[in-house]
């Protein structure tokens, strides 16, 4: 296959710059009610649902930003043959759930870019690993995020 | 509250029911502020990405294998580990079913391991997923 050049490979083990993200309780409740959550806790907004990271932690651009698709260029992206992207999957530690008032800062590093040959044809996948913590160095989690470019 | 000893390796978790809507699917892409056309444009998603319909986000999918967990353990527990993958796509009107059941059980640590799944109306699993819970003693 060899859909990888060696300059999109040259990516793996770049790094984002830091994102800090304020986390209201307007926030955690607007995800409880758009994920229809069941438990007090979360629709009240005392505690965010673990997965309300995935959605904290994407990108805000400005709309001239934003690709074709919808989705923002990401300087994580390398350049690839493959240009339709869909999320994969995660594997997450959580040390402690989000509560309201938290500043979370988050690094975001490619670590890993592979081929697999679908059903459907060619997939490029990319894993990227995640540390979150509160502003002072509190661990809140560790994922594993897995993008896949077909 | 969940008590360890009760936990039998095999044991199924509760399953949902879930008939996401287009009304949901814009409220879930707006609070993860999630702009790719493939969950709401239609002519877009069939025309270029070529899906036959609007897809349901995977990590919406992989939000309600937590909740398979977090529902069944309710204030007793908390989720430490989590993964999930997105294995088949779904579509806007299909009905999809998550559940789980309990694949080991650590006494000392109060944890429980649980396999999780979402299916579709065929029985085929969209997204699997694996959770450890903490029991709180």
């Amino acid at each position: 296959m060899a859909l990888i050049t060696d300059a999109a490979r040259g990516m793996i083990g770049t790094s984002d710059p830091p994102m800090r993200v304020e986390v209201t309780r307007r926030d955690i409740i607007k995800y409880s009610v758009a994920t229809e959550q069941q438990q007090e806790k979360f629709l009240r907004g005392d505690e965010a649902p673990p997965m309300f990271l995935f959605g904290a932690l994407r990108p805000v651009v400005p709309i001239g930003a934003l690709g074709p698709d919808g989705i923002p260029a990401s300087s994580l992206t390398p350049d690839l043959p493959l240009k339709r992207f869909m999320a994969g999957g995660t594997k997450t530690h959580y040390f402690r759930p989000v509560r309201p008032g938290d500043v979370l800062v988050a690094t975001r590093s490619l670590t890993d870019m592979y081929e697999k040959r679908g059903s459907q044809g060619d997939l490029i996948f990319l894993t990227y690993k995640v540390d979150v913590r509160t502003e002072v160095g509190e661990r809140i989690a560790e994922e594993v995020q897995t993008r896949i470019a077909r | 509250m969940v008590n360890v000893y009760d936990c039998k390796v095999g044991m199924p978790l509760p399953e949902r029911r879930h008939e996401p809507s287009n009304v949901s699917l814009f409220l879930y892409n707006a609070a993860i502020w999630n702009a790719h056309r493939i969950h709401y444009d239609e002519t877009y998603t069939t025309g270029v990405e070529k899906h036959p319909g609007i897809v349901v986000d995977g990590p919406l999918q992989g939000d309600w294998l937590t909740q398979v967990v977090l529902n069944w353990v309710g204030d007793g527990g908390e989720i430490v580990e989590f993964e999930y993958s997105n294995r088949r796509a779904s579509y806007l009107g299909e009905t999809l079913v998550s559940g789980g059941k309990i694949e080991a059980v650590k006494l000392a640590e109060a944890e429980i391991e649980v396999s999780l799944f979402v299916k579709n109306e065929r029985g085929e699993v969209t997204s699997p997923g694996r959770a450890v819970v903490r029991l709180r003693r």
